[in-house]
């Protein structure tokens, strides 16, 4: 019934976060932004909280069931440190969920176990086409069939982790019913796939991505991601738009939460200027677009976990991730504002928590580009 | 428990029949009464008044079965069984009523947020004489809150409403002003009603010297001087009350008379702490309208051959559809705030900021969505045919009564940032 409270469990797991997130991220998350990279020690330290593992479940390697509020809980804390690393770390996730719900018994055996080990496995997925008018659902990367075997065409970008990965889910149209389907390509040494430039971004800096072109890539027919049962594609989109929202809802907070505390200390005037209406007034829109991006992420994530039907979860799913993107850009700007100056120096993080914010709609293509 | 959004199955089935009431009775006068401002909704009101009736005399009969069993309501039990849910069927209802028309809502014959105050810090005395009537006859019976006076807005603590004790009759003699009454009317003049009306025992002592005061139907020098003409809710009666020396029994002040010092949650402070639980009301208001208003403008794009999809990438949208989307969004994002802060007072917690932040974004979402509904249809929203125009200027009150959006931005405001009212003005 109606209740907000998370479980003493996932409170137990929002909190190993959080002293992650304030204890490794934040003081380093500056240094990581400038150099375009996050340390092996941060990521090892963070892969060690299980946060993957634990949506497995032990039959495969894992120790724990999926529950997707419990994993916006988590992403929310993650983000909160570092978004670039919350994406870095929940990058093999991007294979490991789509093969958690929708993969063949085969492909669960597979490739499931990968993920209970002590060290991230590079496991990634390529969706985002470089174009104006990007359409998940209207993919230019086809797939066609060949005998026993599935041939890619296409190029991809935004790929995390593309280099060093072993594995790659690649989204592509189905030439044949036109259906976004997902294919398991093995990362490196395969003929026709080439791993381009490392891509220079606005923000999420400490995040590689890159662009791959796939030039008749041969996927053989069992790493068809659910076989005969296809892909389900508008489940795992769903499930990616909630994922990225509660992100969104984390670097939010982070904002919030700096603009915050250093108006309360900024002395202009001879008051803090959190004193005055005009600053205390975009802090309390800020507050109410945090939780009300929070609990439209919540909400959808719950829908996922009760097995609502999915056009239901689709809705509630699309309008949280839109709502997300639009607060996302309204909050951090407001902290670089609420800085003035200071906000757009990069010492603070304010200005880097904006253009991170901006980014998060790159990932899928959405209402809001 | 989890993080559940889950709607009792008991709730769900009220809110049924209560959406039925709405499409039926309210919806079919809803022009009229807006048309022929100080009708009253009379079929709503003798249909709904056996219901609230029967619901009081329950509610009342539980309040002082407690107050005998000295403030337990076997406490043990109730922790066991977890909580009723009972402001989330409160909320549920006004929000189907106020789908159905939020002028008629209004005219519920209940206690209204009388009824609040009295149950908040009145004695088992005062709640047996006052709310009796509330639960029993066959004449609907309705109570009123007065605050607002012509210099006394957002600014409660400059009430000049005096109250000043006779001490030969021992009765307090009431003087002065009040606006906006909703219901004043009703309670005072077309009923055995009451109001609660703040005056100040001690001009000097600010908001400490600020009391509620029951002043009842047929109460010498009292007199009932206007009622509004309004922008919308206009089937709601909303009046300004002259008291002119009425004199009211000592008991009729609910709480101590004594002007306590700032933290005395008889005063002041208890009236604002009703706030916490009719504001996210009020919200529940605003979702009402905002609903009825979003579904209609679906239904008219649908009709002209227009849906709303929900898996296309920005290029594929048109104007039109982004917006619809945006409204819905914005509504959604409301109703989970003000259930959140329902969720809070059926669990018992503190929830002021939660309450204020979901009457400052329902207000606001309303006010735009409404306005956008019109822009939308355009001559069809704009015409008195259809009732697109009617919500647009229902829902504005949403943005303004129990706190301004502003008022109530200021109270996030201060919850967030820790000040107090003086260090943050």
């Amino acid at each position: 019934m109606l209740d907000f409270t998370p479980t003493e469990e996932q409170q137990m797991l929002v909190d190993a976060i959080n002293r992650y997130a304030e204890n490794e991220l934040q003081g380093q998350a500056h240094e990581m932004d400038e150099h375009s990279d996050i340390p092996d020690s941060v990521l090892l330290k963070g892969w060690e909280i299980g946060l993957l593992p634990a949506s497995i479940p032990e039959s495969l390697g894992g120790f724990g069931d999926y529950s997707a509020v419990t994993n916006t809980l988590a992403f929310e804390e993650l983000a909160y440190g570092d978004l670039a690393t919350a994406l870095k770390l929940m990058a093999p996730a991007l294979l490991a969920y789509p093969v958690l719900f929708s993969g063949t018994d085969d492909q669960k055996a597979r490739f499931l176990p990968l993920f209970g080990e002590p060290a991230p496995y590079p496991a990634t997925a390529a969706l985002v086409e470089s174009r104006i008018g990007f359409d998940p659902y209207d993919l230019r990367t086809t797939a066609t069939r060949e005998g026993d075997h599935i041939v890619l065409n296409g190029a991809k970008a935004y790929v995390p982790n593309a280099a060093d990965a072993e594995w790659i889910l690649v989204y592509a149209k189905d030439t044949e019913t036109g259906k976004t389907n997902g294919f398991i390509v093995e990362g490196a040494n395969v003929e026709g796939l080439v791993i381009g430039e490392r891509e220079k971004l606005m923000g999420i800096r400490g995040l590689p991505t890159y662009s791959i072109q796939l030039n008749n890539v041969r996927v053989p027919a069992d790493l068809e991601l659910g076989g005969h049962n296809g892909t389900q594609f508008e489940h795992l989109l769903n499930h990616m738009h909630i994922g990225l929202a509660a992100m969104a809802t984390g670097v939010m907070r982070a904002s919030y939460e700096y603009a915050k505390n250093y108006a309360k200390e900024r002395v202009q005037f001879g008051k803090p200027i959190a004193s005055k209406q005009a600053v205390a007034f975009m802090l309390a829109e800020c507050a109410i677009e945090v939780d009300s991006t929070r609990l439209l992420v919540w909400e959808a994530a719950w829908q996922l976990d009760s097995d609502k039907p999915v056009n239901e979860i689709t809705q509630a799913a699309y309008l949280a991730r839109e709502y997300a993107n639009k607060a996302a850009l309204f909050v951090t700007d407001s902290g670089v504002q609420v800085l003035g100056g200071h906000g757009f120096i990069r010492e603070h993080p304010v200005e880097r928590f904006l253009r991170n914010a901006r980014g998060i709609p790159m990932f899928t293509g959405m209402a809001i580009a | 428990m989890p993080i559940s959004f889950e709607i009792p199955e008991n709730i769900m089935q009220q809110q049924q029949m209560t959406h039925f009431v709405a499409e039926t009775v309210m919806r079919p006068h809803s022009r009229d009464l807006d048309e022929n401002e100080h009708a009253r909704p009379t079929e709503f009101v003798q249909m709904i008044w056996p219901v609230l009736r029967d619901q009081q005399a329950h509610t009342l009969q539980k309040m002082l079965a407690k107050a005998q069993n000295g403030g337990s309501e076997g406490g043990e039990k109730k922790e066991k069984r977890g909580p009723r849910y009972e402001y989330l069927r409160i909320m549920s209802l006004v929000e189907e009523l106020s789908w159905g028309d939020v002028g008629v809502y209004l005219c519920l014959p209940s206690p209204q947020l009388a009824g609040s105050a009295i149950e908040a810090v009145g004695t088992t005395e005062q709640k047996e004489r006052l709310l009796r009537r509330f639960a029993e006859g066959d004449q609907p019976v309705w109570g009123a809150m007065a605050m607002t006076e012509p210099g006394a807005g957002s600014d409660t603590s400059a009430i000049q409403t005096v109250a000043t004790l006779d001490p030969d009759t021992n009765e307090w003699i009431l003087n002065g002003e009040k606006i906006f009454c909703t219901s004043g009317g009703l309670a005072l003049e077309e009923s055995n009603g009451l109001v609660i009306v703040w005056a100040t025992v001690d001009r000097s002592a600010g908001r400490a010297g600020m009391k509620p005061f029951v002043v009842e139907a047929g109460t010498p020098g009292v007199s009932v001087t206007k009622e509004e003409l309004k922008h919308g809710i206009r089937a709601s009666n909303t009046v300004s009350i002259v008291f002119n020396d009425a004199r009211i029994p000592y008991n009729n002040l609910l709480g101590s008379a004594e002007v306590q010092q700032k933290d005395s949650k008889d005063g002041f402070k208890g009236a604002m702490a009703t706030f916490d639980g009719s504001r996210p009301l009020v919200a529940a208001s605003a979702l009402g309208v905002g609903r009825a208003a979003l579904e209609f403008v679906k239904e008219q794009l649908a009709e002209a051959g227009i849906t709303i999809p929900y898996d296309q990438p920005y290029h594929k949208l048109t104007a039109v559809q982004r917006d619809v989307l945006e409204m819905e969004a914005q509504l959604k994002a409301a109703k989970l705030l003000t259930l959140r802060a329902i969720a809070m007072l059926d669990h018992g917690q503190y929830n002021s900021l939660q309450a204020s932040m979901c009457k400052v974004k329902a207000g606001k979402a309303v006010t735009w969505l409404t306005q956008k509904a019109v822009e939308i249809l355009g001559q069809l929203g704009y015409s008195r045919e259809w009732l697109v125009e009617k919500w647009m200027r229902d829902g504005k009150i949403n943005d303004i009564y129990e706190g301004t959006g502003q008022i109530n931005l200021l109270i996030v405001a201060r919850r967030i940032l820790d000040y107090s009212s003086r260090e943050l003005q």
